[in-house]
């Protein structure tokens, strides 16, 4: 016990400083190359890209600190966002082409958002089938709706409709847009939820170690369910900044957002295995992910075939650095 | 000898249905993951009811896969279970399929392979195509008509794929010694986000671009919705491709940003599986290659290219 509280000091400081080492190490490099790329929009840009995979992201570090998984999400946006315009399509005759309509569609994401992540998180711990597999088959069940319901083309948003919601996804307050305040708020409010509720610790304590929590009276099947409730909401919620954006949707919406998401939970020093979580490193995460697709574009470094290395590079290298830390330990 | 097949086809003939010798014709296509390939979807099945009403004798077996090793699968699956007599593919790639196709055509089964070749030539009996050196051409033609004094340019380019690569290199050599210079380029992956997020950062670098070649209409679509957010729009105008109704429309209505399209059109499935059934049902002579080229669509004729019931 003495000996693993006496190096402790030093030894969080280094696992901390991973992220943001990675972090800052990519924002001198971006502002070396390129003098736009600290500028306000460059910036602006950025942030507000990464807000869907973001908001989706701290969902993402409920659901893994406590020893799961979804790989449906990115299906799940699409799923929602093409739900939502046909809905809004919809009840443009009925409702006009004013705020009403899209609340109306907004209601309609966070519902279908906590229905299916409810369905999720029941298959989990109702059915007893692990999180892996219960995830995939609703990530080929959404992608096949969304291209069904688009008839295999594009789901788009009444054209006046779209007008009125745009400044949604381009607009804002103090300069700030939109996407960036609500990942702001949904961050905060999760890294409060994680370190000072009692659902945070519970997570962390399912993941960890499950027998162990059930034995200390957590009721581990209704945390765990949840937690991907509460990814399904976020979801609903990424996608309401999303739609705003192009007004469409399609099969290709969303593809390969499961993975980016885990992604950046990962870089942030959550661990895949569960029981611990770290929100702000998840922000961490979801930024550098960015970033790296921002200095790519910005810089004409590499090859655009090698992208996806140097991606892979920089994630790998992210982790490593943290992965050292610990065996220091 | 002759007695013999007189009697065979009189009983044929009074046997219906069950004696009619149907010919069975797969049709093997990549999935509905993109615009483009959304259409071509649409476009194969209205091929496939219109032909199936027309010609009772023909039967179809539609296989749609979301990867080459599923497209794989699909067509040995065809050749095992249904004992196809025709085989209308539009392969995910060309090296993974080019062996599964050969084993069709030495099956003795008639081979139409779309848009993307085999490995190996000879194996197909009919080849159609878009032109895809012919649509980089025609689109790096426009550019030299409407910037006779050359400018800026930036280019968007398609998944990296022998496709991208001639329609790239068609576009490069027809603007060649125009003055027109290419300041970027990025892959868009014929993706609206991922074209949104390059255009955003082509933006973000370069202070003067004239002109944007997206490519191709979801591109388009992409990168138009990251000039309006930056209010560029009066700078520079976007050349698309593939014909999408919503940009065909556009063109149409003569929006200055969208000046023109140009044809890749996906209904080119149908066309393969049309002269594939004539094969079957006619005496036409239908095996070689065809070549759909590529239009430009100005103003003028852009009511002509635009199918409303389609999805793409």
């Amino acid at each position: 016990m003495t000996e693993q509280t006496k190096p402790r000091r030093p030894r969080l400081d280094l696992q901390v400083l991973g992220p943001i080492i990675a972090l800052a190490v990519l924002i001198v490099i971006g502002a070396l190359m390129n003098e736009n790329f600290l500028g306000y929009g460059n910036i602006t840009n950025v942030l507000s890209r990464s807000a869907f995979i973001g908001i989706i992201a701290v969902g993402m570090t409920f659901v893994i600190t406590a020893g799961g998984l979804d790989l449906s999400v990115g299906s799940m946006a699409a799923f929602i966002a093409g739900c939502m315009i046909l809905a809004m399509n919809a009840l443009v005759p009925m409702m006009g082409t004013g705020w009403s309509t899209i609340f109306a569609g907004m209601a309609i994401a966070l519902a279908l958002g906590l229905v299916a992540g409810l369905a999720n998180g029941l298959l989990i711990t109702r059915a007893r089938i692990e999180a892996f597999i219960v995830t995939l088959g609703t990530m080929g069940i959404f992608r096949s709706l969304v291209t069904w319901l688009a008839d295999g083309g594009t789901i788009s948003l009444d054209f006046t409709l779209r007008g009125v919601y745009r400044p949604m996804y381009y607009g804002g307050i103090l300069g700030v847009s939109w996407p960036i305040i609500v990942f702001a708020v949904v961050a905060i409010a999760g890294e409060i939820a994680m370190r000072h509720t009692s659902f945070g610790r519970h997570c962390a304590a399912i993941g960890s170690n499950e027998q162990v929590a059930r034995y200390s009276a957590i009721p581990v099947d209704r945390v765990r369910a949840w937690t991907y409730v509460l990814l399904g909401i976020l979801v609903g919620i990424a996608t309401i900044m999303y739609v705003p954006r192009l007004g469409s949707a399609s099969s290709s919406t969303g593809v390969l957002w499961e993975l980016e998401a885990i992604a950046a939970v990962i870089i942030g020093g959550t661990m895949l295995k569960g029981g611990f979580g770290r929100v702000w490193g998840t922000v961490v995460g979801v930024l550098i992910l960015g970033l790296i697709d921002n200095l790519l574009n910005l810089t004409d470094l590499v090859s655009p075939y090698l992208n996806g290395a140097i991606q892979g590079v920089i994630i790998i290298l992210a982790v490593v650095l943290q992965r050292q830390k610990k065996a220091e330990r | 000898m002759k007695m013999i097949t007189t009697l065979a086809l009189a009983t044929m003939m009074t046997v219906p249905a069950f004696a009619q010798d149907t010919t069975v014709i797969g049709v093997s296509i990549p999935a509905a993951t993109h615009g483009w390939a959304g259409g071509m979807n649409f476009h194969a099945r209205e091929a496939i009811e219109r032909l199936e009403e027309t010609y009772p004798q023909l039967d179809f077996v539609l296989a749609t896969a979301s990867d080459p090793g599923k497209q794989v699968s699909d067509v040995e699956d065809m050749m095992a279970t249904r004992n196809i007599d025709a085989l209308v593919i539009l392969p995910f790639e060309s090296d993974p399929l080019t062996g599964p196709v050969a084993a069709v055509a030495d099956s003795g089964a008639w081979v139409t392979v779309v848009d993307r070749g085999l490995a190996v030539e000879g194996i197909e009996d009919l080849y159609v195509a878009g032109d895809n050196p012919g649509f980089g051409r025609v689109s790096g033609e426009f550019f030299v008509s409407q910037m006779p004094e050359g400018g800026n340019i930036v280019a968007l380019r398609g998944i990296p794929t022998s496709i991208d690569n001639e329609r790239v290199a068609g576009f490069e050599a027809a603007i060649e010694g125009s003055g027109i210079e290419i300041l970027d380029m990025e892959h868009g992956n014929w993706n609206r986000d991922d074209s949104f997020e390059v255009m955003q950062d082509f933006l973000s670098k370069h202070a003067d671009i004239d002109a944007v070649w997206a490519s191709d209409d979801d591109m388009a679509i992409g990168a138009l919705a990251a000039i309006e957010a930056a209010g560029r729009t009066d700078e520079m105008w976007v050349l698309g491709g593939a014909g999408m109704k919503e940009m065909i429309a556009r063109v149409r209505d003569g929006d200055t940003i969208v000046p023109a399209d140009v044809t890749y059109p996906p209904a080119m499935i149908a066309t393969a599986i049309e002269l594939t059934a004539l094969n079957f049902v006619s005496s036409a002579p239908v095996s070689g290659d065809f070549i759909i080229g590529s239009v430009l669509i100005t103003q003028d004729n852009a009511e002509r290219f635009y199918f409303p019931e389609s999805p793409f």
